[in-house]
Parts: structure tokens; sequence; C-alpha cells
């Protein structure tokens, strides 16, 4: 591994990394590497090891087996040091809803033993456009509005790496859209995100991606090598009747997935040359539109789900 | 101070947070000031309360004008209802242990010649102290009617035997509880209770409380250190701690004039070293709890035994071996000892260490478990 010039610009860089809760393994030897100035996608779905990932990164969670470094520091044995230098924002709102706006950043700059908290504290307030409603207790804000505390109160320190777990759930399109602007300010001032989320276009808006499926990173890298990386074929169709369309290709062994998008069909498969001579009396005799697009990551998330579950039961007949 | 370890500033913003977040609780602030002034009021005025007409048995075995004055006498007092006379010991005995009768006067067969001739006879009183202080007054009421009761009868050459010590004595006989407890016995026990049912439930609920609403999290994500956070979140129930000690004892004073024999100052270190044995046993639980509601079970789970096993429900010599060993483990039963000691016999230091250094022992046990189990992460 190259620990020279190119390794100073490394900000994460695990190896191996286990966790087991009971016999529930939870996170698979997972290597990252995330380089200054990246956003990095963390997606997954539900249960599947994200949120202990980051956890393990932060220090929040000791890894079983496993090494690596978080802005150069071990996350074994320097955590106390990684808490200080990276921001972390935990999935459920986590700052404390019976203190006020105002009282909860002023708690953060105290805990991080920051010069000037109270100056900090009233910028950061002007900058969040919270200067008037800062004495409101900060469990009364609506889940937009605590999503951007929350980021605030993690920028506080001026952290070097952030760990943002599912910091857009349950926020509107604008807030979303302010949000990731916001991040992408942040990464051109040369500050690394780790940021997991469920959204696609959100996914689309990050420099590199990792997909983790049952605590196992399946593929990592950026969305079209992603995409390239599993070779699939897309069709998209538009006409007249497709939901009975729909149920006939559901039937084909070799379309994998069809979803609708208004009045487009799209069908995805794994194997171009079977799936084409699968669909080519369909065409004839459907008519309509028929035309040959690029995946879209989520095709390409659902087939590893899919291969991954396939795989599994193949395991277990054997 | 190591600021790697502790950082003052640190340790002060957690507890400011601690303080806010209690100040906007005003439920738990309730009770705080709340439990205290209730369970002291109930208990002392249930204790001061001053029970009439209890039921009262009489045994003549005398028919004189002497006997009739007297149970006259003791009728007027206000405190004794007769409600009949009994045949012979036996029937007062069953009376006074079926509950029908709270006394039994009983009238001596030679009362009055035994009176004429100057031998001060006895006059028994038996009384069911099962609840001392439903009789503590009468009986001080039938100490008072001895001297007086007989004025009337006492003339002539009888004149002199009126004089004190008075023509006849009052013998008391308490049944079923002889160690009688007084209502002074009860103000510190109080003391004890309320300090270990507040202290060991709040701590353990100040600290699961934050794991279940999930900023737990965000604390430990922050430089914050375990030494600091349990630290910082247990100073506002020392204070609270030391209120409610101070609330009881002025009410206490106030309302029941409760005695205060010895030194403040010891009696507040005593407080201090309960205090802390308390919030380490609510800081240990909160380390083994899952959620608030296992914290408060925990909670309950000591305070029975706490408040059954110390001496403040029973006699403690009154309790089975077994059960003494079980309370002498307690902080609670010492620190009955010790608070008792100090208001109501005066005692110093000296006297109080020997009940002191098992709390401190107790604490030390407590805190190496809680340190155990400790979780900086959330592994
Ligand atoms: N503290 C814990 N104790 C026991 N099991 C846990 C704990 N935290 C997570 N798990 C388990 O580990 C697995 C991974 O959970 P994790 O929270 O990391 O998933 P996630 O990818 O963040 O999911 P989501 O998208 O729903 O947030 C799950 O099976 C979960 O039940
Ligand atoms: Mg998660």
């Amino acid at each position: 591994m190259n620990q020279g010039v190119a390794g100073s610009d490394v900000v994460i860089d695990v190896r191996g990394l286990n966790k087991h809760f009971g016999s529930n393994h939870a996170v698979k030897d997972l290597a990252l590497t995330v380089r200054r100035g990246e956003i990095f996608g963390f997606l997954g779905p539900n249960g599947s090891g994200k949120t202990t990932s980051i956890r393990m990164l932060c220090g929040l969670l000791t890894p079983d087996s496993g090494e690596g470094t978080c802005l150069g520091l071990d996350i074994v044995r320097d955590t106390r040091e990684i808490k200080r230098q990276v921001g972390y924002m935990t999935q459920r709102f986590s700052f404390w809803e019976d203190l006020t706006i105002r009282e909860n950043l002023r708690f953060v700059a105290r805990m991080y033993g920051l010069n000037d908290s109270a100056g900090r504290v009233e910028s950061a307030l002007d900058h969040l456009g919270l200067k008037q409603s800062a004495d409101k207790l900060a469990g009364a804000l609506s889940g937009g509005w605590k999503q951007r505390l929350a980021l605030a109160a993690c920028l506080l320190h001026e952290p070097q790496l952030l760990l943002l777990d599912e910091p857009t759930a349950g926020v509107d399109p604008k807030a979303r859209r302010d949000f990731w602007d916001e991040l992408h300010a942040l990464a051109a001032r040369g500050i690394t995100v780790l940021v997991s989320t469920h959204y696609m276009d959100e996914a689309e808006r990050c420099h590199k991606l990792g997909y983790i499926l049952d605590g196992r990173l399946l593929a990592q890298g950026t969305a079209k090598e992603i995409v390239a990386s599993q070779s699939l074929v897309t069709w998209a169709v538009t006409g007249d009747d497709l939901s009975a369309l729909a149920d006939r290709l559901r039937k084909l062994s070799t379309v994998e997935q069809v979803a609708a998008f208004g009045s487009t069909l799209h069908v995805t498969g794994a194997d171009a040359a079977r799936l084409d001579a699968d669909l080519a009396p369909l065409k004839a005799e459907q008519g309509g539109h028929w035309q040959r697009i690029d995946p879209g990551l989520e095709d390409v998330f659902i087939h590893l789900m899919r291969a991954a579950g396939a795989e599994e039961t193949t395991a277990a007949a054997a | 101070m190591n600021a790697r370890w502790f950082s003052l500033s640190r340790w002060l913003g957690i507890v400011g947070k601690e303080f806010i977040q209690l100040k906007r609780d005003r439920l738990t602030f309730g009770m705080i000031v709340g439990i205290p002034v209730i369970q002291l009021v109930l208990f002392g005025f249930a204790i001061n309360s001053d029970p009439k007409h209890l039921p009262t048995a009489a045994l003549i075995a005398d028919r004189s004008e002497f006997s009739r004055s007297i149970l006259a006498g003791l009728r007027n007092s206000d405190y004794f209802a007769f409600i009949g006379e009994a045949a012979d010991e036996q029937q007062a005995d069953r009376m006074l242990a079926e509950g029908k009768a709270q006394f039994v006067v009983s009238i001596p067969a030679d009362f009055s010649q035994r009176l004429v001739r100057g031998e001060r006879p006895a006059l028994l009183l038996e009384a069911d102290a099962t609840d001392p202080a439903a009789t503590g007054n009468a009986i001080a009421a039938v100490n008072q009617l001895a001297q007086t009761v007989l004025a009337h009868d006492l003339t002539g050459p009888l004149a002199a035997l009126a004089a004190t010590p008075g023509a006849f004595e009052v013998r008391i006989h308490p049944r079923y509880n002889p160690e009688a407890v007084t209502q002074y016995n009860i103000v510190p026990g109080l003391m004890g209770v309320i300090l270990t049912m507040t202290m060991v439930m709040m701590t353990g609920l100040a600290i699961t409380r934050e794991r279940e609403r999930g900023t737990m999290e965000n604390l430990l994500a922050t430089p914050a250190t375990a030494l600091e956070v349990m630290t910082g979140k247990i100073v506002p129930y020392v204070v609270i701690g030391l209120l409610q000690i101070t609330i009881v004892l002025t009410l206490a004073w106030l309302l029941f004039t409760v005695p205060m024999q010895g030194n403040l100052l010891t009696l507040y270190l005593a407080v201090l070293l309960f205090i802390a044995a308390n919030l380490t046993l609510g800081l240990t639980f909160s380390s083994l709890a899952q959620n608030q509601l296992q914290a408060v079970q925990m909670t309950f789970f000591f305070f029975l035994p706490s408040i059954l096993l110390s001496g403040f429900m029973f006699p403690f010599r009154g309790m089975p071996n077994w059960a003494q060993v079980v309370g002498e483990v307690l902080p609670l039963t010492h620190f009955l000892r010790i608070v008792r000691g100090v208001l109501l016999k005066g005692n110093g230091w000296s006297e109080v260490f020997p009940d002191a250094w098992p709390i401190a022992l107790f604490m030390l046990a407590v805190s190496a478990v809680g340190l155990r189990f400790w979780r900086s992460t959330l592994d």
C-alpha cells in the first residue's frame, strides 16, 4: 500500500473491520478508502450495517477485528483525538429537546473546549438564520430545522471529516437541495464527507459511492464505475396497457426488474443476449416504443440485492 | 488537573446542562421538594395526632367510691371511652388481643383499703402499644390524672394522702410493642428513606434517560470523558439531596419540635456520605439498566429491603438473625443509627464512625461494579 504522497491525502483508510452483536455479524470485513475533499455516499438497505460502520469510524463502537485510520489517527487507540476532530451527525436527532437551540450549541461548543465559543455560537445561529428563535426549545423545531441545527452543531468545532448518518431523512426537497449545496461547498474547502442515504438523487451527487448489503461492502467507486461493473441492460418501454405487459415481463427468467415510471416501464436484465431473445416476441406483439437506456444506480443496487439473495438460497441449499 | 481526562470547563458545562434540564422538568422538580414535605407532614401529623375516646375496658375487683372517681376522671379526660367491664383477666386479655379495647384499666381487690392506709396501691393500665403513637398521649393523661382525680374524695384525715407523689401509683404495662417507637424516631428514618428513594432513582434515570432518548450517543461522540459525564451528572443531585434534608430538618423542628442535640456539621457530613453512597448505587444501576423502566425497577429492588430491614419499619433488634445480617450491609441501617444518635443523643464523630465506615465500604464495592460495567462506547 502506498503510504507516500498519496497516503497523506487519504482521510479514511480502514481494512478488515468486523462487528458482531451477539450472533449477529453486523459488519463483515469492511475496507474503505476515502480521500480528502471527497463526498462519499454510503448506501444500503435497512439494517445493512451503515450506522454500525460509521460508529466504528468515529470511535463510538470498538471493532471486533480490523484496523485503520481516520485523519491519520488509529480508530481503536486514538478514539479521543478522533472525537475531537470529527463531526458526527447521528441518524436520529440526538440533541437535547429540553434545551433551547442556543443552549444546545453552547453546550456542544463547551464540550469541544472551543475558545470564543459564544462568538462561534452566535455566528452559527446567524448562518442558520435561527437568530430570532434561538431561545425556542430544540424539541419544538420541525424535522428540517432539527436537521439544520444538528449540522450546525457538528460543524461548530470545524472538523476536517464529517460523518453524516442519513442526514436528510424526512426533509423536504428544497431543504435537501440546500443541504447538499452546503455539503459541496464544504467539500470544496477540503472537508471530507461520508454520508449515508437511501435517496438515489443524493447518491448521484456524491463523488464516490459504497454499497453495503448485509454487512458486506459489495461495490465501491464512482456512480459510473459501479453501474459499469455490473454490465446490466435496461430497456425503456412506452405504449398502451403497460400493466399487462409488466405482468408478462415478470414471468420471464431473464428479466430481473420491471419498474413503472409514469407511462414508461424500465425492464432490466443481466444477460443482454438472452434478454434480447426473450423480449423479441413481445416487442413484435406489443408494439409501442422500445429503447435501450443506461441502467440507473437504483437498478444496479436492486440487482446486487437480488444476486446476494440468490447466492444465499443456493448456499443454504448446498 | 490533566486536561485530557478532566477539563473543568467541560465538567461545568455538563453540570450546567443538567441544572437547566432539571429546572425545565417541572414534575421532577416538584417531586424533589414535594416528597420530603408531603412525607414528613403526613407521617408527622399521623404520629402527632392526638387520638381520643380510645376504647377501654375496666376490670374492677374493688367497687369503692375511689374506683368510681378514678373511672369518672378517666372518662372526663376524653382519652378513654369505656366499652364495658371485663369479667376476669382472661376476658380482658382477649379484648386487648382482638383489638376491641386499646386499654384495660385494672383496679385490684384491696385497692381502697391500701389507699386509705397510705400504701400507694397500683392502678394497672394495660395498653395495646402496637401503635405507640396512638397511646402515648392517653398514657401521659393518666399520669397527670393520678395527681388530681381523688382531690374531692380525700378530705378530712385523708387529705394528707393527696400530696405528692399522690395517693396511688399508675403502673403502665405496654403490650405487644415494648420498644415503643416514637415520633422522634420517624424523622431520622424519613430523612434516610427520602434520600435513598430520590438519590438512587434520579441518578439512575438521569443517565438511562440520555441513553433512551439517543442523546447519549451525541454526548459520547464529543471529547467529554466518562469521568466528566458521570460526576457532572450527579452533582446536581448532591445539591438536591442536601436541599431535601434541610427541608425535612426544618419542618421537623418547626412542626414537631424534634430535638437537635448534636452538631449540625457532623450531621451534614454524614448526610453527604450517605448521598454519595446512594448516587454511586444509582450510577451503577444506570450502567446496568437498558432503559428507564429497568432503572426504576432496580431502585425498588433495593428500596424495599432498605425500608424493611434497616430498622425503619421494625425495631432492628427484633428481627431474625439473617435479616440483621442483610440489614447491616444496607447503608440506610447505618444512616438511621447515625442520625438518631446525632439528633437525639448528641453523638459526635467518635460515636458516628462505627456506622460511617460500613457506608463508605458499601460505596467502594458498588462503584467497583459500576466501573466494571460502565460503557463509554455504545458497545
Ligand atoms: N447496539 C446494537 N445492538 C445489537 N444489534 C445492533 C445494534 N446496532 C445495530 N445492530 C444490528 O446490526 C445490524 C446493522 O444495523 P445498522 O444500524 O448498522 O444498519 P443501518 O444500515 O444503519 O440500517 P438503517 O438504514 O435502517 O439505519 C442490524 O441487524 C441491527 O439490528
Ligand atoms: Mg442506520
